[in-house]
């Protein structure tokens, strides 16, 4: 028994979107005067996260779904080859032995979705993730402004490919969706797709800095046209990270994508997110507005870097009954 | 078979059971058998019928059916506790008010569990809607006890007010009935609903826990002849009620002539806009929050969908699929969007209405839902307006969905009810918006959101959707009462018109003849008779004697000029001030009518003075009897907006019979409405002068119109007549009793007063109370964020 049953069917790795997006010429219709209302976008998700409730063995199964889909990051300047090695430990190895064995989870599979790493952080991780059948993505294009020349940012997605990066989190160019220059956005992120050959492309939208929900909707749009297998809602930079409003506006863009296209992406929101309750959140989201599917890997990813704590805390609690210490869980 | 394994494969939610130990022990406490509460204590039961879980359809506990006698008691308690409880200062009272909304804070999850195992309501509703209003709702009347002897000025309390509220929203509509109610300084005897009793109850125990003095609060519980005792007792000072339409009417009946004050809150039929530019998913979740929101059992849902052509398929796509990740169920899961029904019988309600609508062939497309009292959100599309489904409130999950092609269209779909509770309008254009708001004809209408409450906003509906409001100052304002001089000697009916030809009338150079005035023109009465008007030896003249088809040509006429309440309120103050103008021209004319009805000179010259005075100060107030913007919810513009009541009759008293005339016709114009005015039966004559007057004036036709003759028998065809919005009656006790009953056909709103009460020559004779009577509260809400 193993938890992803998808697996069998995917050439690559466990947590990649098996579909390439080819994305398609660019259509302002699909974008242009396309109508959001915050409000409304706030309504819903403040009620959606109260609606739903997961308790005893579907908290806990909704838990360790959540690990499935994490994208285990670091992306701090102080990163070394060791950090990044401690890291993977943790992706490879998310829970402590005695909550996999009380939760009886011996025979299954289990490690987070993926890390992220900076681009020179990719040999690394590649080393200590070889044979785990995880996939190593990176941030690249000059992350987090991405105010580098073109050139520059499609050679570093083309640096982080060759080092072995399965999966690249590029970043957009604010200046073009504030400036309503979608064919700009366009062609960028499509070079960008082009560049990535066969690794996956996230499209990091930096929704703190686009502010406008219609913007988002924009930017989510031209996004998905120009190629991007996933679209991404912040680098953890900004001054606003990952939100459920924003979240919920990109959720729908690519549903609308989805119903134009028939081509599936995914969603990785990112920053910000650090309780298991969190993780509920975010995951009840995508039940709600797209079904059971976008809580698989290949489709969602939760971009988060203490979260992993909170949750096996949480787990741990729930085999022994009694609240836990992150003091007595391994670090990631 | 490792169960975590199992639902990591379908990620299913799996039950989140809300605990409900404690509100089972409380039941078992009380034995499961409940008496009323009365002067502080709780009765025996005495004779009992059952209250069921609707999703279980077990019983949960029996109550005690109220009996006159127990009526009586209770209004007895209410009676003898109401002096104690209005002469504490606002201070002490606000304390009391205070006390319950912190009481309720701290049972709210108790209280939550108990409406939900009794209603049927999804524990999340309960949980974060019903119990947060209802503490907000006291906190908020502990506020207007506090400020009201500053804020309403000269104002006292009903005194007992008898209430009656519906099983949809029980603690709710408990709160909004009882705060304001207290606030003022009134007592209360309240009966909850048959189906839904117990938080009532649970109330009355936690009102004794907080100190609430005995008397204050009484609770009977019982069916409709206990709530119809109530009403109908002689004791109670003012009613009221919400619930149907049906019974509203009958209420309005019951009490007609009584002298009571009273305001219903009924039914709608609401209509749900949404243009080609809206925020679609967010319309889709407005229809969720408005009709899919206590299992559709909601009077202000938004229930008729009107979707513009352009946008109709999308929308329907995306609400269809949306019907699909409803969850219906067990009230007390965390996870259940939809509860049970309250009740079977409203379950068959529901089944055979969409059996008709299915019948007429209209497309019904459902959600699922359990077995038992349950009721699967339901989709009708293709219906058109002459619908069953359009047309009767289903009071169930169960919303229609009609494209209209444009704004013009959709206001005419919209208001293609004989209802006006609620309306909500989606579109991201904001003069659309405001636009469309302000031609609706609904009470609270919600932008680009649906079903959002606050205690400091007014609730309540136009037509027959009731009147009055509760809620905000406007709902404050419906438990106070502004005492009027009482009449030393009521006014006696006047004699029937004489319609033959009178003996004698005064010799004039030139014959003159009045005539009745409608839509701008005199015009012949449709009788061709004329009677005598008095003077004070015989007759003075003849007047025109007006019949039923005049008040029809008059109805009409008035609904013509429409435009008149649009207009600038400055613009209508310019032509009252030119009625001023033209009317002081001419004095000495209007004088020496009113002297040929027998007044002498000084009091003729006085009255003719006064007149004038009163046209300048309405049309003073003509540009300022504003609104307001309501303190509500954050990121929320509340709108309350005075709107006019549209067509108006006012049948004026005998005495004063220019300055009567004037007294109410002026203010009722200066807001905007149009008047078919009947001027003092036995004196009209002063009323047809003036339409000469109003005709140099620039008053668009049909703003006034005058018929004169037999008031009561013209009032009668006014308040039977189902296109006029509103009437006002001074005159008989027993005229006014008429009129009353004769006005629940449409439900219009009537003041109704002995002619004789007023001294119109005095400040009694104007103020704002006669512009509140002249306006309704539109409540708009605004929400805002980029």
């Amino acid at each position: 028994m193993t938890v992803e049953s998808a697996t069998a069917a995917r050439p690559a790795h466990t947590g990649s979107n098996t579909l390439r997006n080819p994305g398609m010429p660019l259509d302002r219709a699909m974008f242009e005067g396309h109508a959001v209302n915050r409000s409304a976008a706030e309504r819903r998700t403040a009620s959606l996260t109260a609606r739903r409730s997961v308790k005893k063995q579907w908290q806990a199964a909704w838990l360790i779904n959540a690990i499935r889909c994490i994208d285990l990051t670091t992306l701090a300047g102080d990163d070394t080859a060791d950090r990044v090695r401690r890291l993977c430990a943790k992706a490879r190895q998310p829970l402590a032995p005695h909550i996999v064995e009380e939760l009886g989870l011996e025979g299954t599979p289990l490690t987070t979705g993926a890390v992220c790493v900076y681009p020179t952080m990719v040999p690394h991780a590649v080393k200590a993730l070889r044979g785990t059948g995880i996939p190593v993505a990176s941030v690249a294009t000059g992350f987090p402004a991405g105010l580098m020349p073109l050139k520059l940012r499609l050679e570093e997605i083309r640096y982080a490919v060759e080092e072995g990066a399965d999966e690249i989190d590029i970043v957009i160019t604010r200046e073009y969706v504030l400036n309503g220059d979608w064919q700009a956005l366009y062609d960028e992120v499509a070079q960008m797709r082009d560049a990535c050959g066969q690794a996956h492309l996230k499209a990091i939208l930096a929704t703190g800095d686009l502010q406008t929900l219609r913007n988002v909707y924009s930017a989510s749009m031209v996004a998905m046209q120009a190629g991007a297998d996933f679209i991404k809602t912040s680098t953890g930079k900004e001054g606003v990270n990952a939100t459920l409003p924003v979240s919920l506006v990109m959720v729908r863009a690519l549903r609308d994508y989805l119903d134009a296209t028939g081509h599936r992406i995914g969603f990785k929101p990112a920053g910000g997110m650090k309780s298991a309750k969190d993780a509920m959140n975010w995951q009840f989201l995508m039940k709600e507005e797209m079904g059971r599917d976008w809580l698989r890997p290949h489709l969602f990813r939760l971009g988060a870097s203490s979260m992993l704590g909170d949750i096996e805390r949480q787990l741990e609690h729930y085999v022994t009954g009694r609240y836990s210490s992150a003091s007595r869980l391994a670090l990631a | 078979m490792n169960q975590i394994v199992d639902i990591l494969k379908t990620m299913d939610y799996g039950p989140a059971p809300e605990a409900s130990g404690i509100v089972r022990d409380w039941l078992a406490r009380h034995g499961g058998s409940f008496g009323h509460f009365i002067d502080g204590a709780f009765t025996a039961p005495g004779q009992t019928f059952r209250v069921d879980d609707p999703a279980t359809g077990k019983q949960i506990a029996e109550v005690t059916q109220g009996t006159a006698a127990d009526v009586d008691a209770a209004v007895k308690a209410a009676r003898a506790a109401q002096p104690k409880w209005a002469a504490l200062s606002g201070h002490d009272r606000a304390r009391h008010l205070y006390a319950l909304a912190r009481h309720i804070q701290q049972h709210a999850r108790f209280l939550a569990v108990l409406e939900s195992m009794d209603n049927g309501k999804p524990i999340r509703e309960s949980r974060d809607i019903d119990i947060p209003l209802v503490a907000r709702h006291f906190y908020h009347h502990a506020g207007w006890a506090e400020i009201l002897a500053d804020e309403f000025p000269g104002a006292a309390p009903h005194g007992v007010c008898g209430q009656v509220i519906p099983w949809n929203f029980p603690l709710l509509m408990l709160a909004w009935k009882v705060a304001p109610a207290l606030a003022a300084g009134n007592t209360v005897v309240l009966k909850p609903a048959e189906y839904t009793p117990l938080t009532a109850l649970a109330f009355a125990e936690i009102a004794r826990e907080a100190g609430l003095p005995k008397g204050v609060l009484n609770i009977v519980t019982g069916d409709g002849a206990t709530g119809a005792a109530i009403v109908g007792h002689p004791g109670v000072d003012k009613v009221a009620f919400t619930g149907s339409t049906e019974v509203g009417r009958i209420i309005r009946r019951q009490i007609a002539g009584s002298g009571k004050a009273l305001t219903l809150e009924l039914g709608g039929k609401s209509p749900f806009i949404v243009f080609a530019d809206a925020d679609l998913d967010a319309a889709v979740e407005g229809v969720v929050d408005s009709i899919w929101f206590n299992q559709g059992q909601v009077c202000c849902a938004g229930s008729r969908i009107l979707v513009a052509e352009a946008a109709a398929p999308r929308f329907t796509e995306l609400l269809r699929r949306r019907m699909d990740t409803i969850i219906v169920g067990d009230p007390l899961d965390k996870n259940t969007d939809i509860g049970a029904i309250v009740h079977p019988v409203q379950l068959d309600r529901i089944r055979t209405l969409v059996d008709k609508g299915r019948a007429e062939g209209v497309e019904i497309i459902q959600g699922a839902a359990p077995a038992g009292c349950f009721y699967p959100p339901t989709l009708a599309t293709e219906v058109e307006p002459a619908s069953i489904l359009a047309t009767e409130e289903i009071f169930g999950p169960v919303v229609t969905l009609t494209p209209f092609r444009t704004p013009e269209d959709a206001v005419a779909l919209a208001n293609n009810t004989r209802y006006g509770l609620a309306a909500s309008v989606w579109s991201e254009n904001v003069n659309l918006c405001l636009d469309i708001a302000g031609k609706v004809k609904a009470g609270v209408v919600w932008i680009n959101c649906a079903n959002i409450f606050d205690a400091g906003a007014g609730f309540g509906g136009y037509r027959e959707s009731g009147f009055g409001r509760e809620g905000g100052r406007e709902g404050m304002a419906a438990y106070l009462a502004h005492r009027g001089p009482s009449a030393k000697k009521p006014e006696e009916a006047p004699a029937a018109p004489v319609a033959t030809p009178a003996e004698s009338l005064p010799a004039a150079a030139i014959n003159r003849t009045a005539k009745l005035y409608i839509g701008g023109k005199q015009a012949r009465p449709d009788s061709g008779y004329s009677y005598a008007v008095a003077g004070p030896k015989g007759a003075t003249g003849l007047a025109g004697l007006g019949n039923r088809k005049d008040i029809r040509n008059a109805v009409e006429a008035a609904h013509k000029a429409g435009s008149w309440g649009a207009q600038t309120g400055h613009n209508r103050a310019q032509v009252l001030y030119y009625l001023a103008e033209n009317l002081s021209a001419r004095t000495a004319e209007f004088e020496d009518r009113l002297r040929s009805f027998g007044q002498t000179s000084g009091a003729a010259k006085a009255e003719v003075e006064t007149t004038l005075r009163r046209i300048f100060w309405y049309a003073a107030q003509a540009d300022k009897f504003d609104g307001a913007v309501h303190s509500t919810k954050s990121a929320h513009v509340t709108l309350a907006m005075h709107e006019p009541l549209g067509v108006l009759g006012i049948a004026c008293p005998i005495a004063f019979p220019l300055l009567g005339f004037v007294s109410l016709v002026l203010p009722a114009i200066a807001m905007g409405n149009r008047v078919i005015a009947v001027p003092s039966q036995i004196h009209p004559l002063a009323a047809t002068d003036l339409y000469q007057v109003i005709e140099t004036s620039d008053v668009p036709g049909g703003v006034i119109n005058i018929v004169t003759g037999d008031r009561d028998e013209l009032s009668k065809t006014l308040a039977d007549h189902d296109d006029v919005e509103a009437i006002w009656y001074f005159g008989t006790r027993a005229g006014g009793k008429m009129v009353e009953e004769a006005s629940a056909g449409n439900l219009k709103q009537t003041w109704v007063e002995d002619g004789a009460t007023r001294n119109w020559a005095s400040a009694d004779g104007q103020g704002r109370t006669f512009l509140s009577r002249a306006t309704q509260v539109k409540n708009i809400w605004v929400p805002y964020g980029e």
